[in-house]
């Protein structure tokens, strides 16, 4: 399998306190990446350093995608190159419709110099097909983004931007988090039809509850912003039943 | 709707929306008059002279001196320690008569107004236009229909040289000189801008403009504009204001005063757009009869300084007054804007919208006032104040004054600060977007419950001119 995404070494830091210590990563196409760990072991840091979030300074090692480093990057060259970031609590931004939003971000990746305006109409359709299939209300879209959108709302538009982008590498931070079984369920087919169409997903969570609906292939543990273990889905069913105490003890 | 204007006002605009980046710096241009020094009785009595104006003007330039006189230095007004007034001319006039043709204006001076695609636009979309540089009007003309119709349109200066019946009535009765020392000094100094009468029950759709261009440094400009919309009559009038980069600063101490008589509207929009060396203080007050209506619009874009407060008096039962007002300060730039809506008859309303941006630096203030008398029965009064805030740099201030005698009027007010977040940025950026389309696209966000209100065209202008602003401002870091 082909890698997409190679983390070497990584030394992070965030507000002049290091946070990672030193992970390595490699993650392919095709492929389920679970990054698991207790809080505040720098999963999040791991995935918005990876997304290129200004104050995360890389003190330390590189990120290849594809091979090249993407390290000095901007975060939105990053996206255009094929990064996608979902996020664990998408920020609201009042006034701007999730229309609007969508529209510009298209239109962005279609290199229209003018963001206001759908430029190819056939993508309207395809935003209410994945509406449809992550289970979205049409009127979603006349709504603020991210304003006022329940826990299921944010998960939902957060998988619908990761379809509808087409980027190469998904990280999903906390997808699942705060919803229901049903919510849940929903996730995990989203992430089985990524990796089906051969995306590199790197999916990063807390609780293993997720893999009941969608099996990783591979999963790395994070401690302290270092990798304590690393293995396959075995390793997250044992982390569930055992928790985090069974790499501490490594 | 028709698509076609639209586009058209954008590509006019879009000149004035960038001063800087069309390169307008400040060319030498031939200068017939200039006075300066100490504004005196004689030079007050040399502007009346030079006008050929009738006796009444010229007693109410004196009145309006020893007023400028004796009324007190406004101390809280941002900007006042940076005018020297003696430094300054405050008359300008510029060789060149008014003229109906561009080609006729001298090459210097056109260029100017062709730089800012002013004559494309008069062309395509504009009932009429009059251009005003320093003091004094240098082009104007409508269109022969607006003329048929019985609407009286020329420079306000012509309109007194002819000594009109109808301007005793109106010439600063709307805004008298006693109301502050700057209404005083404009009164006694005012040259150049637009008079207008419209008549009973005519409509005009397509807008007039008036355009306001001070071209060097170190002078005032003092414009007056008078509308007189008479009953069941329609006007829109667009003033554009803009300057060149220059050295030094120069000051604007212009006069709107408009009247609607029953059931007549009045929409007055404002693209103000001086460069950054401009001190502009703006003195803008209507008179709304009974079921008339007055919108004011005002896009407060350039300047180093702004005061402006759009005032409607609604003095006739069921006036309506809305004024929407947006104002941007970036850089080490102040706006003191907002708006006064004073109800003197029952039933009136108003609403007030006021959205302000601060980057860089920038400060923002907004001073309203809302005045409900007993007796104006079920008036209402809605006001909203946004702030957007860039940077802990950049501030915004709230000063809003409500004065409610009556009982059964209502007044609401609804007021918001927010901050432009770094995980705001960093969302939009993660989603593709650039730095500068993010901060333009949350800034679009935010203006976006004003800009359905705004005329259409002027929509248009604004989404420009903020994409350009924040293009800059993301360079600048």
């Amino acid at each position: 399998m082909q890698t997409a995404l190679k983390v070497q070494n990584l030394k992070v830091r965030v507000g002049g306190k290091e946070i990672l210590k030193g992970v390595d990563l490699e993650l392919n196409y095709g492929e389920i990446h679970a990054v698991m760990g207790p809080n505040g072991s720098g999963k999040s840091t791991l995935a918005y350093t990876i997304m290129g979030r200004e104050g995360y300074e890389i003190v330390e090692g590189d990120i290849l995608f594809d091979g090249v480093s993407i390290k000095d990057l901007p975060a939105d060259e990053r996206a255009l190159r094929g990064l996608f970031l979902g996020f664990q609590e998408p920020p609201s931004i009042p006034g701007v419709r999730f229309s609007t939003f969508l529209i510009a971000v298209i239109n962005k990746r279609m290199g229209a110099p003018d963001l206001t305006t759908l430029k190819d109409p056939k993508k309207l359709r395809e935003i209410y097909n994945l509406l449809n299939e992550v289970g979205l209300n049409r009127s979603v879209l006349s709504r603020e983004l991210n304003v006022g959108f329940s826990g299921g709302e944010k998960k939902r538009s957060e998988m619908l931007q990761a379809l509808l982008l087409d980027p190469k590498v998904i990280i999903l931070d906390e997808p699942d988090s705060g919803l229901d079984v049903d919510g849940v369920r929903k996730i995990a087919e989203i992430i089985k039809e990524l990796k089906a169409k051969g995306k590199a997903i790197l999916l990063i969570t807390h609780y293993a509850r997720l893999f009941n609906f969608v099996e990783p292939d591979k999963v790395t543990v994070l401690v302290d912003g270092k990798v304590a273990a690393t293995g396959g889905p075995e390793l997250a069913h044992m982390i569930e039943e055992k928790g985090y105490q069974v790499v501490r003890q490594q | 709707m028709n698509k076609g204007a639209i586009k058209l006002r954008e590509e006019l605009l879009k000149g004035m929306d960038a001063v800087d980046m069309l390169g307008l710096t400040s060319k030498p241009y031939k200068i017939e008059v200039e006075l300066r020094g100490k504004i005196t009785r004689d030079v007050v009595e040399e502007i009346s002279r030079i006008k050929k104006e009738p006796d009444w003007m010229r007693r109410l330039r004196l009145r309006s001196l020893e007023l400028f006189e004796k009324l007190p230095m406004p101390k809280w007004v941002p900007g006042i320690e940076e005018i020297d007034l003696e430094e300054l001319a405050y008359y300008v006039k510029p060789e060149a008569t008014i003229a109906k043709n561009w080609d006729d204006l001298p090459k210097e001076i056109r260029e100017y107004y062709e730089k800012l695609g002013i004559p494309e636009a008069e062309a395509r979309f504009l009932a009429g236009l009059y251009a005003v540089m320093d003091s004094e009007t240098v082009y104007g003309r409508v269109k022969d229909a607006l003329k048929e119709k019985g609407i009286v349109i020329m420079s306000m200066d012509e309109a007194v040289q002819k000594d009109l019946p109808i301007l005793k009535e109106y010439f600063m009765r709307i805004f008298p000189p006693s109301d502050h020392k700057f209404a005083a000094l404009h009164g006694a100094l005012w040259s150049g801008g637009v008079f207008m009468y419209v008549p009973k029950g005519v409509k005009i759709p397509e807008p007039i403009e008036g355009f306001f261009l001070i071209g060097k440094a170190y002078e005032g400009q003092f414009e007056h504009t008078l509308i007189i919309a008479d009953e069941g009559s329609y006007v829109n009038f667009i003033e554009g204001c803009s300057a060149p980069r220059f050295a030094g600063y120069s000051f604007h101490d212009g006069m709107v005063e408009l009247y609607a008589h029953k059931n007549a509207v009045i929409k007055f929009t404002t693209v103000q757009n001086w460069s950054r060396n401009v001190i502009n203080y703006n003195n803008k007050r209507a008179i709304a009869e009974s079921g008339a209506r007055v919108d004011w619009f005002e896009g407060s874009i350039g300047s180093k300084i702004t005061v402006t407060y759009p005032s409607t008096i609604l003095k006739g039962e069921g006036a309506v007054s809305r004024s929407m007002v947006v104002s941007l300060s970036k850089g080490p730039v102040i706006k003191d804007t907002g708006s006064k809506m004073i109800h003197l008859a029952p039933r009136t309303r108003s609403r007030i919208v006021n959205k302000t941006i601060s980057a860089g630096g920038g400060v923002n203030i907004y001073r309203g006032l809302i005045k409900i008398i007993r007796g104006a029965k079920y008036s209402q009064a809605d006001v909203e104040c946004d702030s957007l805030i860039f940077d802990d740099k950049s501030k915004a201030h709230t000063y809003p004054h409500n004065q409610v005698d009556e009982p059964t009027a209502q007044v609401t007010h609804e007021a918001t600060t927010g901050r432009l977040s770094e995980p705001q940025l960093f969302y939009l950026q993660s989603r593709g977007l650039g730095e500068d389309e993010a901060k333009s696209l949350i800034v679009l966000g935010f203006l976006s419950d004003i800009l359905v209100e705004l005329p259409f065209e002027y929509l248009n202008v604004l989404n420009r001119v903020i994409q350009l602003e924040f293009k800059e401002l993301g360079s600048v870091g």
